[in-house]
């Protein structure tokens, strides 16, 4: 069986990948490393369309002129390079909650995907997390993986994280994709509870248990330093807003 | 043998098919946008599908390690529902994208004045997205739906090395050939093209500018025909660079004047990483299984 994606390789190319803290690199950061990256031509085509945003941000006509650009971005930069190149475009633009989500209802699962993962670097608040959760309803492991960022982490409530944690093992979406896991996980009863039934219903069947399982499982004990703020929620499904 | 679908429509077929197909040497397709069985009556039905194009689909075949390009376009059975036709207004939008190969399918279906219409406005914006068209032929009254499809192609902004004429046959190629368009067969069970006639066609013509495909769908129909094919030019005594050029190579140079063609899928997208069709079985089971 060779024609499947190796899951191993998940996420390590892409440009806010997702990690186990929610730290976020800057947007000068991933500018100067996506330029180093392209090409001459791809580098002139990136900073006139990052001109042209800045300067004609928001919207007008039938479709922005930013817009076209970030669909335009894969051919342009190279496929391996789209992400980095839309999220800088949709900075450029000063993209707010409403335009975000015009941008991913109206694009390509990679669009869809980039706009998930510039949403740490241009939301402050919880206003583009119906974008969350609606990459969280597919069954596209690329939306999946890319929605439980750092955003997800920061301003997801608890019944939706725990959700979207359980979804990861179930579509066998790499568990560090998930970022700021430990902090999140620590001393959750309910999460724990999740697994163990998942866990149970694995062996019922005769399957393996996935091991990135095991791995969230231990984060779920209540560590010795775990800080107050992340303990469980007393009312399972309420919002736990902003934790960090 | 390496094999480029130019025509197949994967979301009427199942990941059973994916899987023959990757076997049978399948390692990219084309999918063009087309009329579904069910008529729709809206254009939000069509902007639904198209998403589906761009979203889902791309990645149901990704996990197959098939590359999935796609056609766009209000297709000619439904020019005709003017319900349907504000569809245009929106395909502007939709060209851009970068998996939008060329648009299509457009062309007749009973050759009416709203087809008329519909085909020369979306040769127009095939010109203005400097995309090639694919152009489909009438099942009913085909030769003279060939030439008035060429005379509009003529009166249009896009040259015909820029458009391929599709389901062609015995009757119709000549005068395709000598439009100057690329060449589209299609082989069925039934109907269409069969594998024999196809070797025979490739006899008198050449393999220049001739494209195969299997143009599977809801119907009657296999989307292993062009494997089919293949097989059956060797064994008539074709060479395998003539195999390669008719199912590899012209293809990727027809969709390949959008200048969007991304052929490499399995293992350089390092975000597939996941198997969510197989409904919770984790990748590791599926190795296991299928091993």
């Amino acid at each position: 069986m060779t024609h499947f994606p190796d899951a191993s390789a998940a996420s390590s190319d892409t440009p806010s990948a997702p990690s186990s803290t929610s730290a976020v690199e800057p947007v000068s950061a991933l500018r100067a490393r996506l330029n180093s990256q392209l090409d001459s031509a791809a580098r002139a085509w990136l900073d006139r369309a990052l001109d042209e945003a800045a300067a004609h941000p928001g919207t007008h006509g039938p479709i922005s002129a930013w817009e076209l650009r970030i669909a335009e971005a894969g051919r342009r930069c190279g496929p391996e390079h789209a992400d980095t190149a839309r999220i800088l475009l949709l900075h450029a633009a000063r993209a707010d909650a409403d335009a975000l989500g015009r941008v991913y209802r109206q694009g390509t699962a990679a669009e869809r995907r980039a706009v998930l993962y510039a949403l740490p670097h241009l939301m402050p608040g919880p206003d583009a997390l119906p974008i969350v959760e609606d990459a969280l309803r597919t069954n596209d492991t690329r939306l999946v993986a890319a929605a439980v960022g750092p955003y997800a982490a920061r301003h997801l409530d608890a019944h939706n994280w725990r959700h979207a944690v359980l979804k990861c093992l179930f579509t066998g979406v790499p568990i560090d994709a998930v970022a700021d896991l430990p902090h999140r996980a620590r001393a959750d009863a309910e999460l724990a509870r999740m697994l163990g039934d998942y866990a149970d219903e694995r062996s019922a069947a005769g399957r393996p248990v996935p091991d990135d399982l095991h791995r969230v499982l231990a984060l779920t004990e209540p560590g010795s330093d775990a800080p107050t703020a992340s303990a469980p929620s007393p009312h399972p499904g309420t919002p736990s807003g902003k934790e960090s | 043998m390496r094999i480029f679908d130019p025509h197949i429509h994967m979301t009427s077929r199942t990941t059973d098919d994916y899987e023959a197909m990757h076997a049978a040497g399948v390692r990219a397709l084309v999918e063009p946008s087309f009329w579904l069985g069910q008529p729709r009556t809206s254009p939000a039905s069509f902007l639904d599908y198209f998403d589906s194009l761009l979203g889902w689909e791309p990645f149901r075949a990704a996990q197959y390690g098939i590359a999935h390009h796609c056609t766009l376009a209000l297709n000619p059975k439904e020019a005709n529902d003017p319900r349907c036709v504000p569809v245009l207004d929106e395909l502007p939008r939709y060209l851009v994208k970068d998996q939008v190969v060329a648009v299509g399918e457009i062309g007749y279906d009973s050759m009416t004045p709203a087809e008329d219409t519909a085909l020369a406005r979306q040769l127009q914006l095939a010109a203005d997205h400097e995309l090639p068209a694919l152009v489909h032929t009438p099942h009913r009254d085909k030769l003279a739906g060939l030439r008035r499809t060429l005379d509009v192609v003529r009166e249009s902004a896009l040259p015909p090395d820029r458009v391929l004429v599709d389901h062609l046959n015995e009757t119709t190629v000549k005068e395709a050939k000598d439009g100057g368009c690329w060449l589209g067969f299609s082989v069925y069970p039934d109907t269409k093209m069969d594998e024999e006639r196809m070797v025979e066609v490739l006899r008198e013509y050449g393999p220049e500018r001739i494209l195969v495909n299997s143009a599977a769908d809801w119907g009657r129909s296999d989307p292993l025909k062009t494997r089919k094919v293949g097989d059956a030019l060797l064994e008539a005594g074709f060479t395998e660079d003539d195999v390669d050029q008719v199912l590899w190579r012209n293809p990727v140079a027809f969709y390949g004047l959008s200048g969007r063609l991304h052929l490499e899928v399995a293992g350089t997208d390092a975000t597939h990483e996941g198997n969510s069709i197989l409904r919770g079985t984790p990748v590791t089971d599926a190795a296991t299984r299928e091993a």
